[in-house]
């Protein structure tokens, strides 16, 4: 008896689970995770919002997976003309909304992104009209751009990790922010070049570019501290000069009011 | 007898000659790494000035007075002029780079006859600003280029001095990336017919002086590891290393760090009221858990739990699974631009693992903010009408003069670029214009 209510039970959860099965592959499933998505967020919540606001003609920008200005003034214009509370923040409700208004076909734009081509508008009609032609890709992720603070490039960041490297790659992690942060103290300050590149590349200003230890390829933690220093940590103490103590020949460095030491380096101005 | 002399000799000799021949070898590297660095340095500020440049172009577009303006075009000047002369110490001698060259001085020419002229007599035309306009979407383009040759470079290790002679080398094959690089840059000028960075404006004061908000007792080195071992988690005292900052540092610091595996943390603390300026806790960072916007949450919990009251948030960004939040001072709905601080959220497990309050400590103070002259419709009319306002705000900012000023933020668009513009809420002076970028194409992820 109680077997036969469980092979009962068994079969009704198989056909219900049968049943749903089409259901879900022919209705859009709504991807959209349950976070509520703000400017600088990153992933595939922020390329379902960038198409799904394309898709009603709100954002005529690149679906690159980064929730930049565009992408914000988009869903500002979409909450207005949809009489929602205007706050540039995707919520519940805002994606509720946006999911009812639009088509969003998530195999299809990753497919794209990921052959590397852009969108002219991703919106009804003909398909092949939508795409132009681009190069293709290996990387397998769908998120093309990156964060960047404001005013600096990936290839300043890059730089700056490389000098941190070969200065500072044995050295504690807030050493080696430190050993960023005294690169860009030297930019703002006027005695040093206006440039990072200036600053780095000074005749005599560096050790590691002086004997091309600069060229080594820096690891992750480097590019970390560099961001972290352009970000405002600073714990040199906003210091312009570090040495090694063990190893510094000038008895100059010596004069220089010091500040701390962190691992290895002592830091001064 | 006479032999083994004679081979003695010889040995000394040839240990004499290896010597010298290496000490030259050496002497010809370093002075090879030398010359590499000098063209390094051109190429690398070559990049940095042409996209300065572009962002000042586009900056121009949305200013509006002419006291703005006029400054304004003779940065513009001084950037194509700095440009050309990092062009000019590259080694492209025998590359046809001219077109390029004579962009620049183009642009130059350009905004030098502006910059002279009495704007408020004969204010920009509608040529001029269209001129204008394909300056900046050209250098637009010479822009992302140079960045791609350069992301190139610097992923492959690239060295001039190689391009050097792969120039020398007429009769090979060229192959080179920097030199097919800068051939397209070069097309792509053909095919037109004719410093400081934009600093963040947070926390900008850079004008130093003694810290303004560091109020309370002094702590003793005992308090300072109670709350050390609070602010890091560290659950046992020995594990932390302390240390006191010496006379070059402009106040009295503790220093705290711990070190566990691959976990590490470091922190700052004003001794006088063992305040915390800097925090930094280093950890492998697992996938997202939380959003961003959940880690706003956290990072404002925790302000308020370390008496950062009354900041809100201004900024937030995503860097591999950390969360960025930048906080300014909230004064009566007024924000305060110095009085910054930034926090860093690890979005697997929303713990805070980053803190820096400098420029809180040293700027802030309880302000005594005048009413507003002129009103927002007021200010609004001062901004550049092909801007499209979207958000307004009020703002207490650093001007050029470095003074503090109240002013009108106001957001807008314009062609797809989003601006940020001060105007003073007592005069309605245009104190400051920015560009806000912020994304940028991933170029790893290109190729």
């Amino acid at each position: 008896m109680v077997n036969r209510k469980a092979v009962f039970l068994l079969m009704i959860m198989i056909i219900s689970l049968i049943g749903l099965q089409p259901d879900s592959t022919t209705k859009t499933v709504n991807a959209f995770s349950s976070q509520v998505i703000q400017h600088g967020a990153v992933g595939d919540d922020v390329i379902e919002l960038q198409s799904r606001l394309q898709y009603l003609g709100f954002y005529n920008g690149k679906i690159d997976g980064v929730f930049g200005w565009g992408t914000y003034w988009a869903l500002r214009n979409f909450q207005y003309e949809f009489g929602m509370e205007v706050d540039g923040l995707a919520g519940q409700t805002t994606k509720d909304k946006l999911v009812q208004a639009s088509n969003y076909d998530e195999g299809f734009v990753k497919e794209n992104i990921n052959q590397g081509k852009d969108f002219s508008h991703y919106g009804g009609g003909d398909r092949n009209a939508q795409q132009q032609q681009g190069q293709g890709d290996q990387s397998g992720s769908n998120v093309t751009a990156v964060n960047v603070p404001q005013g600096y490039s990936q290839n300043d960041i890059q730089l700056m990790a490389n000098a941190v490297y070969g200065e500072a790659r044995g050295e504690p992690y807030e050493g080696q922010v430190a050993v960023a942060a005294v690169i860009l103290n030297r930019v703002e300050s006027s005695t040093f070049p206006n440039t990072v590149s200036g600053v780095i590349f000074e005749p005599r200003a560096f050790t590691a570019v002086a004997d091309g230890q600069i060229w080594l390829t820096p690891n992750e933690t480097a590019r970390q501290a560099v961001l972290d220093a352009i970000n405002g940590w600073d714990p040199s103490g906003n210091a312009t000069y570090y040495f090694n103590p063990d190893t510094a020949t000038s008895g100059w460095i010596w004069t220089r009011p010091q500040i701390k030491k962190i691992g290895k380096h002592i830091f001064c101005n | 007898m006479f032999r083994w002399i004679l081979i003695g000799l010889l040995a000394l000799g040839i240990a004499g000659t290896a010597f010298w021949g290496y000490m030259e070898h050496q002497e010809k590297n370093s002075i090879l790494i030398q010359a590499e660095n000098t063209y390094q340095r051109s190429f690398h500020e070559l990049t940095y000035h042409m996209d300065l440049l572009h962002d000042q172009i586009g900056t121009t577009l949305a200013m509006n007075s002419s006291e703005k303006l006029s400054p304004q075009f003779v940065e513009i000047w001084r950037l194509t002029s700095e440009a050309l002369t990092n062009v000019g110490q590259l080694p492209l001698g025998l590359l046809p780079f001219n077109k390029t060259e004579e962009f620049l001085s183009n642009i130059g020419d350009f905004t030098y006859r502006t910059a002279v002229r009495d704007l408020d007599d004969s204010p920009l035309t509608d040529d001029e600003t269209s001129t204008l306009k394909k300056l900046y979407s050209q250098s637009g383009d010479i822009k992302d280029e140079l960045r791609e040759v350069q992301h190139m470079a610097l992923e492959n290790n690239l060295r001039w001095m190689d391009v050097q002679l792969a120039l020398a080398n007429e009769d090979e094959p060229m192959d080179n990336t920097i030199i097919d690089g800068f051939t397209t840059v070069e097309k792509s000028v053909e095919g037109y017919s004719e410093g400081y960075a934009d600093s963040p404006i947070i926390g900008t004061s850079s004008e130093e002086h003694q810290y303004k908000h560091l109020n309370g007792k002094e702590i003793r080195e005992e308090e300072a590891l109670k709350k050390g071992m609070e602010i890091l988690n560290v659950e046992n005292q020995e594990n932390l290393t302390i240390a006191e900052t010496g006379e070059g540092s402009d106040i009295p610091i503790y220093s705290l760090s711990y070190q566990n595996g691959d976990e590490s943390g470091y922190m700052d603390l004003a001794k006088q009221g063992g305040h915390p300026l800097t925090v930094l806790i280093t950890r492998p960072i697992a996938e997202n858990k939380i959003s961003l916007n959940e880690g706003a949450e956290k990072a404002q919990d925790y302000l308020e739990k370390h008496d950062l009251d009354s900041m809100m948030l201004f900024e937030s960004s995503e860097y591999d699974n950390v969360g960025l939040y930048s906080f300014v001072y909230n004064q009566d709905g007024v924000r305060v631009y110095s009085d910054a601080v930034e926090v860093k959220v690890a979005l697997d497990d929303g713990e805070v693992i980053g803190l820096t309050a400098r420029n809180y400590y040293m700027n802030h103070t309880e302000r005594d903010i005048p009413e507003p002259t002129l009103s927002m419709e007021e200010a609004k009319e001062m901004v550049n009408s092909n801007v499209d306002i979207q958000e307004e705000f009020l703002a207490v900012i650093d001007n050029d003069l470095d003074e503090e000023v109240l002013t009108y933020e106001f957001l807008g668009v314009m062609d797809n670029d989003t601006y940020r513009i001060f105007i003073n809420a007592m005069n309605g002076r245009e104190e400051k214009v920015e560009k806000l970028d912020g994304t940028e194409i991933n170029f790893a992820a290109n190729f």
